[in-house]
């Protein structure tokens, strides 16, 4: 079948007709969106996880005594701080801005840098206390699930600096702007699991 | 240095493992020594191992499924064989120790080693087809996929030679699977080697929603889609939804073995039924992960070997959404047991009588499409036929089951057993062998031996009846699943019958060996010239048999349901177009393979505790990804004067491309 006829086939069939394979950049985008929901059911899993183990402190230490809210409140800022500047990599991105791109991938990196740092030192703190993760279920829910969020911030951290190596070597190129969505969706997504463990085990943890 | 791996681990005095993992590695040397003799592996290397076509990859996916289906059913053979032997002063030949792991290795192998690989292998050769385009969404994503899956394969069969398996059951429920109970390296083979190939599924589901939804031909608007590519929508779904519950119940688990942490522990405040409810999350979709594509293809038989459309097929769409809903709501039914209180298990009980009404609709389109129609019994619809009426049978055990006070009497028995062998075998393996028999021309250019095809088919289904209505009497007589020893010598006759249609089944396998054989050595009588050797309806009949690499050289136009079967009505089947545009298709890489490798040698460091190992083998995989992340250089473009001269010579050969 010639384009003439597929062309005029399409008119023929008007709305109701459907143009055929999507766009690279949707096809990308949209796949790794999906890959996104399915580690945030992974992230689910986890949160029930939590929420079933939560009372569960064998006689340790609860929520209540371990977590700092100060602290919280920065990690939060710092982290919520990285995706507003990691919009603004991706603006200065789009506008093919190298040194504004520079600039804000080098701000994004120090504030996750920043969130991790405080959060390990969070960590090491309470496994000084002898509430490390193996004291209680609570503290084995509370660890896996905080630290998964954390691993994924030192991945997101690592890729960060992958893609700033790539856009130094090659430039702002489509392919290399697609991966950098890829990146920011991640990183934002990021945020969205962070507001579920700031609320679900800080805020509700404090209050038992 | 090497952590807990010392000679020990090779069991020297037991000979059953040891000489069946020897005949096992003497046939993996004859078959290397044949392809180096023969001078394969350039074209394995460029074809096979390193392609990222989805066509290629499908293939190996059912041939893992079909190869280990083979060690799958070897474990059966040895527990029908060790039941009927080891009544009353008998023992059988199987000490308890070994039993265990023999029925683990047989459920894990059968649902994520034989299933999966099977239905996922037709979803990746058929999906792309159907649509009409050139291949799936993320290619090397694909390879990557089926080489994870395989890394969890050997792994598990690993396990038969180099220390043990779990002898949990392929549930490992805590705290039996905990470090406690289970403290050598059974478990961690079963949660390493799933842990892996899970990975590989879920990125399946990735690129499979995607493709679906996001690439299809011209024209194919969703409702005129393959029904088959609707039950590969919502199985691809369900993986979505369903795996990474696993991922993480099982990181649950090995936090608890490795980093002694209290998860499902019966100390420090622990929870065992946490883990059997995140597993059951996971667990009942899986059913039907598994069963829907096979509902998919038995959707595309009933048509083209009734010669007319598909009965209800906007039913057919929403009964297939229908139970991907639903199959969230019904995981408790699989442990009423558990005690959550007589409102929540009515609950789960009537969702789970629910899930028959849209089942129930697809029985009668099948039966609609049918009717009146022109049937020709290839065997693809001697399996359709075989399990309308099996399938249905095991429909009805599953809704008694769904009783939570008849639950209570039957859970745990080989009634329960029979029920699940009932619904799998009649429905998902009679699936994957019609799909395997009706496409295989598609596949390889010629069709297969319909003799010996329905001679296996008889040899299911004959065994089927035999090897599990005993084990639904014996259930209800009180007899408990997974006994390495029967006390009641009353029980034996019936466990007779039940070796009995174990082995009718086992001669249905060597069939389908036969089959495949005989088939090979006449191909040229039974080549498959035209590309559509079943008068077929869907698109993947439009191209020649095998497609070129690209498929289509001209993306067809849809404009209907069974838009291959208009186009043959309007006979405007496309025929050699008069000027052909390049065709850019994804290059082949070794990625997957690689990264799979270090997949292994991970995982079986993990196992055995051997750190530095573990660590090397992750950097690289690491690295790999990272080298793949890099590269640009990832399509190649065949020009259009190859597209024309390889067009031309399929005309040539007669088939209307």
């Amino acid at each position: 079948m010639t384009t003439v006829t597929a062309e005029a086939d399409q008119r023929a069939h008007g709305r109701e007709s459907h143009g055929g394979p999507a766009p690279t950049r949707i096809v990308v985008a949209y796949g790794f969106w999906i890959f996104i929901l399915s580690d945030i059911v992974m992230f689910s899993a986890l949160f029930a996880a939590y929420a079933v183990l939560s009372g569960n402190t064998a006689g340790g230490p609860t929520g209540a005594e371990l977590f700092n809210l100060r602290s919280v409140f920065i990690l939060t800022v710092c982290l919520l701080l990285s995706s507003y500047t990691c919009g603004l990599m991706m603006l200065s991105a789009g506008e093919g801005s190298l040194e504004r791109f520079a600039v804000f991938a080098v701000l994004t990196f120090l504030l996750g840098a920043a969130f991790l740092v405080i959060e390990l030192s969070e960590f090491a703190d309470m496994v000084r206390k002898g509430a490390g993760p193996s004291r209680s279920a609570f503290l084995s829910a509370f660890f896996t699930l905080v630290g998964m969020h954390g691993a994924h911030v030192a991945t997101g951290l690592l890729w960060l600096l992958f893609m700033t190596a790539q856009v130094a070597a090659k430039g702002l190129r489509p392919k290399v702007l697609r991966r950098l969505l890829c990146y920011s969706l991640f990183w934002h997504a990021l945020d969205i699991v962070w507001i579920g463990v700031m609320t679900l085990v800080y805020l509700m943890g404090v209050q038992r | 240095m090497l952590g807990k791996l010392s000679w020990s681990a090779i069991p020297f005095n037991e000979p059953l493992p040891l000489i069946s993992g020897a005949a096992v590695f003497v046939v993996i040397l004859v078959v290397i020594g044949v392809i180096t003799v023969k001078g394969w592996w350039p074209y394995l290397w460029r074809e096979w191992l390193t392609s990222v076509d989805h066509k290629h990859i499908g293939i190996m996916y059912v041939a893992l499924g079909l190869v280990m289906l083979l060690r799958g059913f070897a474990d059966a053979l040895m527990m029908r064989s060790q039941q009927a032997l080891a009544v009353g002063e008998a023992q059988g030949y199987l000490v308890p120790e070994h039993y265990n792991q023999v029925f683990s290795a047989h459920g894990t192998i059968m649902i994520f080693f034989v299933a999966m690989p099977l239905v996922i292998g037709l979803m990746n050769f058929v999906v792309p087809l159907q649509l009409g385009v050139r291949d799936v969404a993320f290619p090397v994503l694909n390879s990557v996929s089926f080489w994870l899956t395989a890394a969890g394969a050997l792994l598990v069969n690993l396990s038969l030679v180099i220390g043990n398996f779990a002898r949990t059951g392929w549930m490992g429920y805590p705290p039996l699977s905990g470090l406690t109970f289970s403290p050598d390296v059974g478990v961690d083979y079963y949660l390493w080697s799933l842990q892996i190939s899970g990975i590989g599924t879920l990125l399946t589901g990735v690129n499979f929603v995607t493709t679906i939804l996001k690439l299809r031909a011209p024209g194919m608007t969703y409702f005129r889609m393959p029904v088959f590519c609707w039950t590969a929508l919502a199985t691809n779904l369900l993986i979505i939804a369903a795996f990474p519950v696993l991922t993480a119940t099982f990181l649950m688990l090995l936090l608890d073995r490795y980093l002694g942490m209290h998860f499902f522990t019966n100390d420090a405040g622990g929870n065992q039924m946490m883990y059997v409810n995140l597993f059951w999350l996971w667990g009942h979709p899986e059913v039907y992960i598994l069963i829907l594509p096979a509902f998919g293809v038995f959707s595309e038989v009933a048509p083209t070997f009734s010669g007319k459309a598909l009965f209800g097929y906007r039913s057919m769409v929403l009964a297939t959404l229908g139970i991907c809903i639903l199959s969230f709501m019904v995981w408790l039914h699989h442990f009423f047991t558990m005690g959550a209180g007589a409102n929540v298990n009515a609950f789960f009980g009537i969702m789970s009588a629910i899930i028959a009404v849209p089942t129930g609709v697809k029985v009668f389109n099948w039966l609609f499409t049918m009717f009146r129609g022109r049937i020709v019994f290839r065997t693809p619809m001697l399996f359709l036929v075989g399990f309308m009426v099996t399938f249905v049978i095991g429909g009805m055990t599953g809704v008694l089951l769904a009783v939570p006070p008849i639950d209570f009497v039957l859970h745990n028995s080989v009634f329960l057993v029979a029920h699940f062998h009932n619904v799998i075998i009649g429905g998902v393996v009679f699936g994957a062998l019609a799909g395997y028999n009706y496409w295989f021309p598609k596949a390889f250019g010629f069709t297969l031996d319909e003799r010996w095809g329905k001679a296996s088919f008889w040899c299911w289904l004959i065994g089927f009846y035999l090897a599990f209505m005993p084990l639904y009497a014996l259930g209800l007589r009180g007899m408990t699943r997974r006994l390495q020893h029967i006390a009641d010598p009353t029980w034996r006759p019936m466990l007779l019958a039940a070796g009995l249609g174990a082995i009718v089944i086992f001669c249905g396998i060597l069939c389908q060996i036969v089959q495949l054989y005989v088939s090979i050595r006449t191909r040229e009588r039974r080549r498959d010239v035209t590309g559509d050797p079943w008068n077929g309806r869907t698109l993947e009949w439009a191209t020649s048999s095998p497609p070129p690499a690209y498929n289509f050289a001209v993306l067809p136009r849809v404009r209907t349901i069974d838009a291959f079967w208009e186009m043959k009505q309007r006979e405007s089947r496309p025929a050699a177009a008069a000027a052909y545009e390049p065709i850019e298709m994804p290059r082949n890489t070794p990625t997957g393979f690689i990264i799979a490798f270090f997949a292994v040698i991970t995982g079986f460091a993990l196992i055995w505790h051997i750190w530095w190992m573990a660590i090397l083998g992750l950097l690289t995989a690491a690295a790999t990804m990272l080298a793949f992340g890099w590269s640009d250089d990832r399509e190649h473009e065949i020009p259009a004067a190859e597209v024309a001269r390889l067009e031309r010579s399929r005309v040539r050969l007669g088939g209307a491309a």
